[in-house]
């Protein structure tokens, strides 16, 4: 009886210990905008997988570099064959935390304004970053938006200095996530 | 018995404890799901030196190209080494959708007007789905139209049209390398004489290295098939090599080749020089992207 009890207990405690911890998108939308006088390049990529550890608050990204979208369907190539080189880097992934954030926050209604620290690694190079955005919690699920600007050339991104006026020195990144509690079975 | 049982418990608990930050994306990596990753960028355009790569413009976009050939190397000081005598074909292609294109042309040799369709059949890709390379059909007709040599004959409107088929199969092995294989078919309605075959097979191997990014080193053959009892013909199969280079909405090609024509009829069916003789023409192709949506 007492074995039996034992062995529920663990079950329980095993169980218990991965409810609600995880949150996942495989959705998220992130996008990024450059407006020249000679150009505006826009793309969108819809199929983010990200993913939040509330207990530890850790966060991390997985983006797809293929899935970015243009209008223009040329773009989309010179994107993928010249700058961002996606057959060779195929990824770009970001690893980090939150930073001075509770996890209680996590599990009650609300907005927040918190900072994620992190290495963001793409297009071969690797760099820490620190960029703020907002979290809305609400209804058990966890709305993050964050808006800010990279360099391409942070990344090793060679632009020829033809086309250098067609791009913006820095490009405007916004994210927009809606996660939800990842059940694992 | 109850120690034992706390000792256990802690330890499992412990072993389920929250994972690390690298976990996480590891994590994120384990769930998604295989995809299908396609092929793109084969080569840098529609046309691989002379004939036609696997390349197609997507729908909504139009390239305009302006193709050039100049006269032999081997006319010496007198012929400018060539550059004195110039050929030309102007076309324009258009995507009506991804994968079908519609263009047309027209070139100065016999003054021919060249419509061609390229319709995408397989694409090659990677992942969830996959298959080893891409291939294109694409059908030309052309039309000459200088005045006839003997007008009080009776000519026919027909014996002015030529067609051409070919199948392109193409493979990007690598960012590098690309290589393509085209099994051609050109009919002519009207042949010079008797002796002269109505329909020519031939099968064309054209390639392209990339030196950088944006700058590649093509090569370009067919080998054509010509029976055993036709008489001893002038004709020969053209090769070719070249280098593209592309600036963003453009792409310049810069070729040498022994074959004048720009269009397969010409190029392929009734090229007439020759290497190790010196017909070897200097020419270019530039071609430009315009997105008409």
């Amino acid at each position: 009886m007492k074995k039996i009890i034992l062995i529920i207990m663990l079950i329980g405690f095993s169980m218990n210990l991965f409810s609600q911890e995880k949150f996942i998108s495989k959705t998220g939308h992130i996008w990024f905008y450059s407006k020249t006088p000679l150009e505006t390049i826009e793309a969108h990529n819809n199929q983010v997988a990200t993913i939040i550890n509330i207990k530890t608050g850790a966060i991390a990204f997985d983006i797809l570099m293929k899935s970015f979208k243009f209008q223009r369907a040329l773009m989309e190539e010179h994107f993928n064959e010249n700058y961002i080189q996606s057959e060779k880097y195929p990824k770009c992934t970001f690893s980090g935390k939150f930073v001075d954030f509770p996890s209680e926050n996590f599990t009650k209604n609300g907005t927040f304004k918190t900072v994620v620290e992190g290495d963001m690694t793409m297009h071969g190079v690797t760099k820490h970053v620190n960029q703020a955005g907002t979290l809305e919690i609400k209804d058990g699920k966890i709305y993050a938006k964050s808006k800010f600007n990279i360099k391409p050339e942070d990344y090793g991104i060679e632009i020829p200095s033809l086309v250098r006026d067609k791009i913006a020195s820095s490009m405007e990144i916004n994210v927009e996530i809606t996660y939800e509690p990842f059940i694992k079975y | 018995m109850k120690s034992i049982a706390v000792y256990i418990l802690v330890l499992l608990s412990m072993t389920f404890k929250s994972m690390a930050e690298d976990d996480l994306l590891n994590e994120l990596d384990s769930t998604s799901e295989p995809e299908t990753n396609y092929v793109s960028s084969t080569f840098k355009t529609t046309r691989i030196v002379t004939g036609h790569s696997i390349e197609s413009m997507r729908e909504g976009e139009l390239e305009f190209r302006i193709s050039h050939r100049f006269g032999k190397v081997n006319t010496g000081v007198d012929g400018f080494w060539g550059l004195d005598q110039s050929t030309i074909f102007l076309s324009l292609e258009y995507g009506i959708t991804d994968w079908l294109e519609a263009g047309i042309g027209r070139t100065t040799n016999e003054k021919t007007v060249n419509g061609f369709t390229k319709i995408g059949l397989l694409k090659q890709s990677s992942g969830a789905v996959n298959m080893p390379v891409s291939v294109s059909y694409l059908a030309t007709v052309g039309v000459n139209t200088m005045s006839w040599d003997n007008p009080d004959r009776n000519n026919y409107f027909t014996s002015r049209l030529s067609f051409a088929h070919q199948l392109l199969i193409a493979r990007k092995f690598n960012n590098d390398f690309s290589l393509q294989l085209t099994p051609t078919l050109i009919h002519r309605n009207l042949v010079p004489t008797a002796l002269d075959d109505n329909d020519i097979f031939a099968l064309g191997i054209g390639g392209r290295y990339k030196l950088t990014n944006r700058i590649s080193l093509n090569f370009e053959y067919y080998y054509v098939l010509r029976p055993t009892w036709s008489i001893k013909s002038d004709y020969s199969e053209p090769l070719s090599i070249g280098v593209d280079i592309e600036t963003g909405g453009h792409v310049f090609q810069i070729m040498l080749s022994n074959s004048l024509g720009m269009i397969e009829k010409h190029y392929i069916a009734e090229n007439t020089g020759t290497w190790s003789n010196g017909d070897i023409h200097l020419g270019f192709n530039i071609s430009r992207v315009f997105a008409l949506y």
